[in-house]
């Protein structure tokens, strides 16, 4: 079980917690103007790298909000989260949240 | 304390001995006509194929770690071929047939014992969905069987049917031909018959490039150095979006790890095996006589192999609510795989738009019942460019063109 950093609640149980996938994955811009390779990518296909991947979790059992995170999937540690809407943050950055 | 096993004859004491040798660790050549990355199942039963049935024998296995060091060894082991769509019942009834002749075929224990596959059913709409499945596994000509809460106590004794627990269950659809086999021995028995047919299987080779010229592909890169390569089959399981990213090609693949579990040695108490999809959890008796129980996947993506806690957990709930014999069972150790799940829970088997690249993953939580089908139609794909009618309809294409398979209620983990 893992402490996982609501950016608005503090470190919680990562059992309060729902997975959501890749994060800033836009909406097509102009629908009606993809293929259907376009749609498959946006529909089917997402990063799967071993190592840092921006992803989305909702504190579902807590504020209920949804919140990003850089979390490195080989190690499971979260070097990052940050609010909806925020950038990725640089490499750097993302360290000092798990120390 | 005392021992309920007889010291005369321990739990195991039927198994065949641990062979002491049964392939060499050859330096790696220069080129291959084959190389398959992975010395998985998957990979070693391809290899396996190639030679025999194709007489490709200038192959090459390549694993990074050591021989089915990899979800092979983390498998619960569960054979079935009960899935829903004619799709799927082609590929895993063929592998199904061929594990029924795999023994004598490999001339090598592989100790598979059909002790039949209950699924359970806890809702009304799970009792829809397992009946529609039995009607359509029939059509099929795979045996299936529904049974009500008194038929799954007549099969597994020890299944609790009470209908004041939380998930209640509702009956069950049963595959008498089902059930479990001995991985390590069935990799063995691969390796080995691969092995004498002149197949190199080199470990602690970890693939780190793949090259191409032109729309070709033409060598691997490793850590053992530059190999030439004829074709390039991949059957890295849960790092298959890692090894296609080399050549820019992106999967549907997502990598989660799932777990397992098992107890300490056990009187044989659990004849069968039991899955339940909705609850999480599935079990077996090894044949040792520990109970081995999976779980549902963690729900991140993740390369670790290591799971979470709560999962186990939840795993456990389920398994005393439904067989509250174990309670006192003792937990032995826990582990995880990295499982590559897609996202209509069947696999992606076949050509790539790189020429003399092929693909072969997605198998998620359920690949180990397929080694020798994938194993033959893997190799009938490579050696003719052209998929094995099985696995035909198992394309990367099939997530543009929108012919899915889609498997979530008969793949029997929850993903
Ligand atoms: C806990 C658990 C329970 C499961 N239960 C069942 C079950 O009951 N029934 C069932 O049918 N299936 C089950 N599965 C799924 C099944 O184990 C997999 O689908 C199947 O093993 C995948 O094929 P494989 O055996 O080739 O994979 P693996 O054994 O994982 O082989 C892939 C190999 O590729 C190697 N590799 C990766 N990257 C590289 C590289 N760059 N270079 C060289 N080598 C590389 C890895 O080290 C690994 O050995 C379960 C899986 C897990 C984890
Ligand atoms: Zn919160």
């Amino acid at each position: 079980m893992q402490l996982i950093p609501c950016p608005w609640c503090g470190p919680r149980e990562e059992a309060e917690f729902h997975y959501g996938g890749q994060a800033h994955v836009a909406y097509p811009e102009d629908p009606a103007a993809l293929t259907d390779r376009e749609w498959a990518q946006y529909v089917f296909f997402r990063d799967n790298p071993s190592g840092p991947f921006a992803e989305r979790w909702s504190h579902s059992a807590g504020c209920r909000r949804w919140f990003n995170a850089v979390r490195d999937t080989r190690t499971h540690d979260l070097l990052s989260v940050y609010r909806i809407g925020e950038p990725v943050p640089a490499p750097s950055e993302s360290e000092e949240v798990n120390s | 304390m005392t021992s309920p096993v007889s010291p005369a004859q321990p739990p195991g004491a039927h198994l065949p001995d641990h062979p002491d040798f049964l392939w060499d660790n050859p330096e790696p050549k220069a080129s291959y006509d084959v190389v398959i990355v992975g010395g998985g199942g998957h990979g070693l039963a391809t290899a396996y194929y190639l030679a025999k049935v194709h007489g490709i024998t200038n192959v090459a296995v390549l694993e990074k770690g050591w021989l089915a060091g990899g979800n092979m060894a983390r498998n619960t082991t569960i054979i079935r071929s009960n899935y829903l769509w004619d799709e799927s019942s082609g590929i895993y009834e063929h592998s199904l047939k061929l594990w029924e002749g795999l023994e004598e075929d490999l001339g090598y224990p592989v100790l598979f014992d059909q002790r039949g596959v209950l699924n359970l059913a806890h809702s009304l709409q799970d009792v829809r969905d397992s009946v529609r499945r039995v009607n359509a596994n029939r059509l099929n000509g795979i045996d299936a069987e529904w049974l009500d809460p008194e038929g799954v106590k007549e099969v597994c004794p020890i299944v609790n049917i009470s209908q004041d627990v939380r998930y209640p269950v509702m009956g069950a659809t049963f595959q008498p031909r089902a059930g479990i086999a001995k991985h390590d021995y069935v990799a063995w028995g691969y390796a080995r018959a691969a092995h004498a047919m002149g197949v190199d299987l080199i470990q602690n080779c970890e693939v780190t490039g793949i090259e191409t010229a032109g729309d070709r592909v033409t060598a691997v890169e490793t850590t053992r150095g530059r190999i030439a390569a004829g074709r390039v089959a991949l059957c890295a399981a849960g790092h298959s979006s890692v090894l296609a990213g080399m050549v820019g090609l992106r999967l549907p693949i997502a990598s989660h790890p799932l777990q397992a579990l098992v107890s300490e040695l056990l009187e044989p108490v659990h004849p069968t095996v039991v899955m339940s999809n909705a609850v999480h959890v599935y079990v077996s008796q090894a044949h040792k006589g520990e109970l081995v129980m999976g779980a549902g996947i963690d729900s991140y993506n993740g390369y670790g192999q290591r799971g979470s806690f709560h999962i186990i957990e939840q795993q456990m709930s389920a398994a005393l609510e439904l067989f509250p014999i174990f309670s006192r069972a003792h937990l032995l150790r826990t582990w995880a795989g990295i499982v590559d799940v897609s996202p209509d829970a069947s696999p992606i088997v076949g050509l790539t738009p790189v020429e003399g690249l092929y693909l072969n993953c997605g198998w998620g939580t359920g690949g180990f019942k397929a080694t020798p089908g994938v194993g033959d139609c893997f190799a009938h794909t490579i050696a003719h460019d052209k998929p094995h009618r099985f696995n035909e309809p198992f394309t990367l294409e099939r997530f543009t063109t929108g012919a899915l398979v889609d498997e979530h209620g008969a793949a029997a983990v929850a993903h």
